[in-house]
């Protein structure tokens, strides 16, 4: 894997409020939203005289909007036009895919300067209809007839990790803790709520409307409670990443450029991107992501960085499983060993690997096309040690990673970040 | 004559509601595929032949789905009654997709990953059609 031919910086990141955004906000509102609150943070400032294209991920506004041609759409509204603005898809992995194409197209010297733009907004549909949009990242002609759905498809891999390492439903609940525990502290996060403050807020909403009070002990008797029903076993509510609408945006400049808008770059060092058959049934194995393994090896062997150097990752967790597998095809851990090391809480803001500080899909929320950008947002804010509230991590990050994935499994793309 | 058929989804499908489930070998290097396929990926070859299929295999992965898709839930399934997606490792080497019947879906604990499964073809009627779908039941 060759060294990028221009050094290429992230020079500003930013994004919108995720959340049930829908119909006080839509993609045009929130882009607009996401692209000012990046402007906010490229220390000498940004203008769109300075920027010389916009790459839009985005997965699904035909279906979730009724809108498709973004590219040009979102560039008018930021005062790109009529420079050039393309949209890229690839299910839940598109704004990864349009970060990877931006860091790509300012090392060839094409472009100095990309704005990168992640928009979705979800739920314009009822939740049935979402479901049935999200299920056409996976194989629509022999998985989706067989009764798959999205959940469906990340709880099958889920039985075949449980039957193969003896993974269980419990670890997997500790992960969906910890992103919780850390959403609370994103202000830009759908759920700013940890686990143990919702069992206390359900409890004092029982106690006012005079019904039984329920009196979980923990949370993990709660996550097995009746108020976590099960959506497809062994996933229940708590596993799965939200419904949201959402935007962010990223600003790229290639090495001779960055300076002039900022003395503290993140270097994009290490970009690599993998596929997979859509159908699990396709694959060779249902416990690891062929894709993710490809797309890490190569962001690792172009940075020159192995997975011990990494220090913080931002990873998708679209389903707590999937953070699971990522954690052991990224080989931060060993096939199987994943779970292990997120019940001793190596994963948590403190712990020696920090995962999803941001709160992960599961916490901030998941607008599937928004996604990718908002990885990066988190690193970028980690890196500078802006992170609000009390979510920064006490250590310098000079060295970090993001994950994510489309589909089932079928893109991934890898970044790596260092300063 | 089967044997005959271009290499389609269109053909697969048709196979399925006759109640046959076929897969494609490469004559050249041998390498099965299923559902059908009319390249070699392993080998590059376009010469391909139809193989029926012995339905046989065994459970590899399986959900018991609560939420359903439009489709299943057109099909009498819901919350109360789940239905079980499956990914099925056939006997002659290669997995494939189908919907797990046979077993008691609101208690998927007591599904075993690794039970021998046999093919069996469901029939459900929607507007006054049949139409046949893929499905596996333990032997």
């Amino acid at each position: 894997m060759a060294k990028l031919a221009r050094k290429v910086a992230l020079i500003g990141a930013g994004m919108s409020k995720f959340g049930r955004n829908f119909p006080l906000k839509r993609n045009p509102d929130m882009w607009v939203e996401a692209w000012l609150n990046a402007v906010g943070t490229v220390d000498n400032g940004i203008a769109p005289k300075d920027v010389d294209a916009c790459y839009v991920g985005n997965y699904s506004s035909d279906l979730f909007n009724h809108q498709g041609h973004l590219g040009p759409q979102m560039a008018n509204l930021v005062g790109l036009t009529p420079k050039p603005a393309s949209r890229f898809e690839g299910a839940c992995a598109s704004s990864g895919i349009a970060l990877r194409q931006a860091v790509i197209a300012i090392a060839s010297g094409i472009h100095d300067v990309i704005a990168v733009s992640g928009v979705e907004c979800m739920n314009e549909l009822p939740t049935a209809l979402v479901t049935d949009t999200l299920a056409t990242a996976s194989d629509a002609l022999f998985e989706y007839p067989a009764g798959a759905t999205f959940p469906g498809l990340y709880a099958t891999i889920a039985t075949a990790h449980f039957h193969k390492y003896g993974t269980t439903a419990e670890d997997l609940m500790h992960v969906g803790i910890k992103n919780h525990i850390n959403g609370a502290e994103n202000p830009y996060a759908q759920m700013q709520q940890s686990i143990k403050d919702m069992m206390a807020s359900k409890k004092a909403r029982y106690q006012e409307e005079g019904r039984d009070v329920p009196d979980w002990k923990d949370e993990f008797d709660f996550l097995k409670s009746s108020s976590n029903p099960m959506i497809a076993y062994p996933l229940r509510l708590f596993d799965c990443s939200l419904v949201t609408d959402g935007a962010a945006c990223l600003f790229l400049a290639a090495e001779d450029v960055a300076k002039k808008f900022t003395d503290s770059p993140i270097w994009i060092t290490g970009t690599g991107q993998g596929s997979a058959a859509l159908s699990l049934h396709d694959r060779d194995s249902l416990t690891s992501f062929i894709a993710t393994r490809e797309a890490s090896r190569q962001a690792y062997e172009m940075s020159g960085l192995k997975p011990r150097d990494i220090q913080i990752a931002e990873v998708h967790d679209c389903f707590t499983i999937a953070e699971i597998l990522a954690m052991e095809d990224l080989g931060f851990y060993e096939k199987g060993k994943a779970a292990e090391a997120v019940r001793n809480g190596e994963s948590k803001r403190d712990g020696v690997l920090p995962i999803n500080t941001s709160g992960g899909l599961k916490s901030k929320g998941h607008p599937v096309g928004a996604t990718g950008a908002a990885q990066a947002v988190e690193i970028f804010k980690q890196m500078r040690g802006i992170a609000e509230r009390n979510r920064q991590v006490k250590i310098d990050v000079t060295r970090a990673l993001t994950h994510n994935l489309g589909g089932s499994g079928g893109t991934c793309v890898v970044t790596i970040y260092e300063k | 004559m089967s044997e005959s058929k271009d290499f389609t989804i269109q053909n697969y499908l048709e196979f399925i509601q006759n109640k046959k489930l076929m897969g494609t070998r490469c004559k050249k290097c041998n390498e099965l595929y299923i559902p059908v396929r009319k390249l070699c990926t392993k080998c590059n070859s376009a010469d391909m032949e139809w193989v029926e299929m012995s339905g046989n295999g065994e459970l590899a992965a399986f959900t018991s789905i609560t939420v359903g898709t439009p489709y299943f839930i057109e099909k009498g399934y819901d919350r109360k009654k789940p239905y079980c997606f499956s990914v099925i490792k056939l006997d002659e080497g290669p997995m494939i997709s189908g919907q797990l019947v046979g077993v008691d879906e609101s208690k998927p604990d007591t599904i075993k990953i690794g039970i021998p499964v046999k093919v069996t073809f469901l029939e459900t009627e929607i507007k006054g059609e049949t139409k046949i779908d893929l499905g596996f039941m333990p032997k």
